[in-house]
């Protein structure tokens, strides 16, 4: 069960001692993280936490003030941003977004699309997409390189609570079914205790982690989110999946 | 013998002059339209005066002394973006004038070229020589293969830089190279339509294409028609009224862009 840590040579990226500044204020201080193939690990924390910033260091798009970044040799990362914005003066449709990952067979195309439950949208202006189906259609690109490791910030915002637990559900599916390991950022509280198999709760610095239940009920997890944290705890992590 | 009218040397060496810069200036134009770099462009075209005025007081090329200019300060604005200390375009409004002001207080010093002023300005596109051909096709023919070259990791960066970089683009690298090419275009453009109005080139006839495009790359070969169509018409007008050509371009597009607004366009969707 990955949920106890995955053996060490599955690992697929560890951050050990992460600081970052951002001119004078620190946004990261001594935080470390780790990911292994098969598990989903999900990192929340309030806006402003470093949550976005630790991810970036994590795909060495920062360079961090000091510590290290280790990847396991030879491993694809996937990737999708929190958002993505295409210029309305820049012709584009799905089809050629997702060609923009090397892989240009319509037919595999047309499968993740529907893999990720976006399907008739190839030929739609990426601009023209709601917030969801971009979400999908991320989604889908980042899964046509094939990634040993994905990395998926806030992948629910502007998605409605429904498409949300689907949206969960599906990120479960394509970790059961590739065996990849999976890196979330979130601040849906409520979604992600129930579909995560540990936690990173960040502030700054690691406030607290491991499997959600423990994080639901450690102190320092209920002081940060106060409030909404309490509506929290009803969703225990039970575990109606399997693990390969 | 024959009653046909031919051209003159001078008409039909500023035809072929301008439509190749209007190619060159289509395709590259794009990406200034996408990537909203319209001020950049003002900046690096205003940069060039003063190229020219360091390329007569060194005693080389003055084309050279353009591009060396305008790539110090292309170059300079990639690194000074990285440190934001200032917003850009107040960084590029403080590039642009200060060099502009520079290169015309140099040009003072310099009598043959304060004669000469207007047409750095504005562009004198019927005074274009063979040699100017050679140096438009030349360079126009290494700027295409650049772009050509960059176009797929320019387009992903231009999509998103971060997904670009985590998908293994060299994205420093490639924005050196476009800024290179930048260089290159505006100097190429300078003779044509003048440092004041290089910058209607590169973004009127992009605009022009956006409504009738699908891809990214129509959307180039669009703008490279509109453009040349302008300097076919704007070279025409010139002759026909006497008009400053340069000017007269940048009108003429202008005004294919106003007509291409009202055009119906079929859509098979």
């Amino acid at each position: 069960m990955p949920d106890g840590g995955a053996p060490i040579d599955d690992l697929l990226v560890r951050g050990k001692g992460i600081s970052v500044r951002h001119g004078r204020r620190t946004v990261l201080e001594d935080v470390g993280i780790q990911v292994s193939r098969g598990e989903i690990v999900t990192l929340i924390g309030p806006n402003g936490s470093g949550k976005t910033t630790l991810v970036r260091a994590l795909l060495e798009l920062e360079k961090p003030e000091s510590g290290q970044v280790d990847r396991a040799a030879g491993i694809t990362v996937g990737y999708t941003p929190q958002q993505l914005i295409v210029d309305r003066t820049l012709p584009l449709d799905v089809r050629r977004f997702l060609e923009m990952s090397g892989e240009t067979d319509p037919e595999t195309l047309a499968n993740i699309l529907s893999d990720v439950g976006a399907r008739d949208v190839l030929r739609q202006e990426i601009r023209m997409l709601s917030g969801g189906e971009m979400k999908r259609v991320l989604l889908a690109r980042a899964l046509l390189r094939e990634p040993d490791l994905l990395v998926l910030d806030e992948p629910t915002a502007n998605v409605d609570i429904h498409g949300q637990v689907e949206f969960y559900n599906l990120i479960r599916r394509i970790r059961d079914d590739r065996q990849c390991g999976i890196l979330l950022v979130s601040h849906d509280l409520h979604l992600v205790m129930s579909a995560t198999d540990r936690v990173v709760c960040l502030n700054g610095h690691v406030c607290c982690s491991g499997l959600p239940g423990d994080v639901s009920t450690d102190p320092a997890y209920l002081e940060l989110f106060g409030e909404a944290a309490s509506a929290v705890a009803v969703y225990a992590h039970d575990h109606d999946h399997h693990h390969a | 013998m024959t009653t046909i009218t031919i051209m003159p040397d001078f008409v039909l060496y500023a035809l072929v002059a301008g439509i190749g810069v209007a190619i060159v200036m289509g395709a590259t134009g794009v990406f200034v339209v996408w990537r909203r770099m319209a001020y950049f462009g003002d900046t690096l075209a205003h940069s060039a005066l003063l190229g020219v005025a360091i390329g007569f007081l060194a005693g080389i090329n003055v084309n050279i002394g353009i591009v060396g200019v305008c790539l110090t300060i292309a170059i300079g604005m990639v690194f000074l973006r990285s440190q934001r200390h200032l917003a850009e375009d107040t960084l590029l409004g403080i590039l642009a004038h200060s060099s502009l002001a520079l290169g015309l207080v140099s040009i003072s010093f310099v009598s043959a070229l304060r004669i000469d002023l207007m047409t750095y300005l504005f562009g004198d596109i019927l005074s274009v020589t063979p040699t100017d051909i050679g140096w438009v096709y030349g360079g126009g023919t290494i700027a295409l293969g650049v772009l050509a070259w960059l176009w797929k990791d320019l387009i992903a960066i231009t999509v998103h830089e971060d997904l670009a970089r985590t998908e293994g683009v060299n994205v420093l690298r490639t924005q050196i190279a476009f800024m290179t090419l930048f260089a290159l275009v505006i100097a190429m453009a300078m003779k044509i339509v003048g440092i004041l109005l290089v910058t209607a080139l590169l973004i009127i006839p992009a605009a022009t294409a956006r409504r009738f495009s699908r891809t990214p790359e129509q959307m180039a070969v669009f703008a490279a028609i509109a453009g040349s169509l302008s300097v076919a018409l704007g070279l025409q007008g010139s002759l026909l009224w006497d008009l400053p050509s340069g000017p007269a371009i940048v009108v003429a597009s202008a005004l294919i862009y106003v007509v291409s607004i009202a055009l119906p366009i079929r859509r098979a969707a």
